[in-house]
């Protein structure tokens, strides 16, 4: 079962690091599209100040979709997924350790520059450590989410906008917790029980969502 | 080792077979022959567990391969009409990839081998995107020189794209598994190993 997975998130690396473009797009579109609301809304320190958790959560949220379609389609069009179910490994370690390399890729990345954007809302100090980690708690939620939708629109024609009204919804908890977070904190409150609240959604859906996804691939592939 | 009772398969209300029942021994090689589109390459993934018959049930070793699942799979060597190569990594890292998924282990020295085996010596460093058709398969068909554990293969077409050399190549693969007590299927519309046949099932003679 370990070796599988290892291979699994290894050769996902390796595919990223020779295909840096798909990466770099994501990258770019999370960059400017954090960088427009200052841009739009003005130089008013206040009011960023205020938006900024929740457009950085919205940036990060629509980054990490982007990179969504691509998850399991190539492995599906080239017959690796078959392979993949006839595996000696379980499924849902294959699975995971796709998500898994999912989030480093497209989601560990959008943590690290969270940071850096936020400087241009003004953000103090101390509210960046709390959206870098609220970031850190979230992401891997929504690729695990994600992925669900993902393994369910494989092979439809028009998946990706499909797959977009299928995850977005399913994304509002994550939102909702992870921005007010950071509002919480600026607000003076403890920021520990939505981390935690966080941390529950990331523990529920790290047990359920591979076994959905092992479920929702074998359908596909039929 | 391998039973199949009574299986009927509908496809976007086609049926495409019905009651097609076989039992195959350890040593034995069937062929699934018919036209395009008699249902050979369904047969063969509803044989692998990767397709739900409509009817029917195929058993190993006496239980349901629906209920064994990843221990099915670690007796299973599937090679299908994708050739389930990434064009970004090269030949040996693709490879040893498929080697891990289906639970063979084998070392970089063995998978060097097995390209040598299969004529593709000298590609084992390049990206597959440079590789022409026949080559791809023939990589595809590597593993086939590490899974002599594995005891049943199912191969749909193994022979297409591949010249008259890598043809023999796998020819003789096929024949040295057999030879050590493993069960084979193929499906082929040439007349390769016409002789090694122990029976052949006509898809075309089952449609409805």
């Amino acid at each position: 079962m370990l070796p599988a997975m290892r291979c699994v998130i290894h050769r996902d690396l390796l595919l990223a690091l020779r295909r840096r473009a798909d990466v770099m797009t994501m990258l770019l579109f999370f960059v400017i599209v954090a960088s427009l609301f200052p841009l739009g809304v003005g130089p008013e320190p206040n009011l960023l100040r205020t938006i900024a958790p929740g457009v950085i959560w919205v940036a990060a949220l629509l980054a990490s979709m982007l990179s969504l379609t691509r998850m399991f389609s190539a492995d599906y069009a080239d017959g690796t997924l078959e392979q993949m179910l006839l595996s000696s490994a379980p499924l849902g370690a294959i699975v995971a350790a796709k998500v898994t390399a999912h989030w480093l890729i497209s989601g560990l990345p959008l943590v690290l520059m969270a940071p850096v954007l936020a400087l241009q809302y003004d953000l103090p100090r101390p509210l960046l450590e709390v959206l870098t980690l609220s970031l850190l708690l979230g992401t891997p939620v929504l690729s695990l989410i994600g992925a669900i939708g993902a393994a369910l629109t494989l092979g439809v024609r028009g998946g990706g906008v499909l797959l977009a009204l299928l995850v977005l919804p399913l994304y509002v908890p994550v939102l909702v917790i992870g921005a007010g977070t950071v509002d919480v904190a600026a607000a003076g409150l403890g920021a520990q029980p939505y981390f935690q609240l966080l941390g529950a959604l990331l523990v529920v859906a790290a047990a359920f969502a591979p076994w959905a996804i092992a479920v929702a691939l074998r359908i596909s592939i039929e | 080792m391998l039973e199949v009772t009574d299986l009927e398969c509908v496809r976007g209300n086609r049926t495409l077979f019905a009651s097609v029942g076989f039992a195959l021994r350890g040593g034995e090689l069937l062929r699934a022959a018919g036209a395009n589109g008699s249902g050979k390459t369904s047969l063969l993934r509803i044989v692998c567990g990767l397709l739900v018959p409509t009817r029917g049930e195929v058993r190993w070793r006496g239980s349901d391969i629906r209920s064994l699942r990843e221990d099915y799979g670690r007796q299973l060597l599937y090679v299908g009409h994708a050739n389930a190569v990434k064009d970004d990594l090269t030949a040996s890292e693709n490879l040893a990839v498929t080697c891990t998924l289906a639970g063979i282990p084998a070392s970089g020295g063995q998978v060097r081998a097995a390209l040598h085996r299969l004529g593709l010596a000298g590609c084992e460093k390049l990206p597959v995107r440079v590789l022409s058709q026949g080559q791809r398969r023939r990589l595809a068909l590597a593993r086939l020189a590490l899974g002599g554990s594995v005891p049943l293969w199912v191969l749909d077409e193994p022979f297409t794209a591949l010249d008259a050399a890598a043809v023999d190549c796998v020819q003789t693969l096929i024949l040295e598994q057999l030879g050590r007590g493993a069960a084979v299927i193929f499906t082929t519309h040439q007349d390769q190993l016409a002789a090694a046949v122990t029976f052949c099932i006509d898809l075309d003679s089952r449609a409805r």
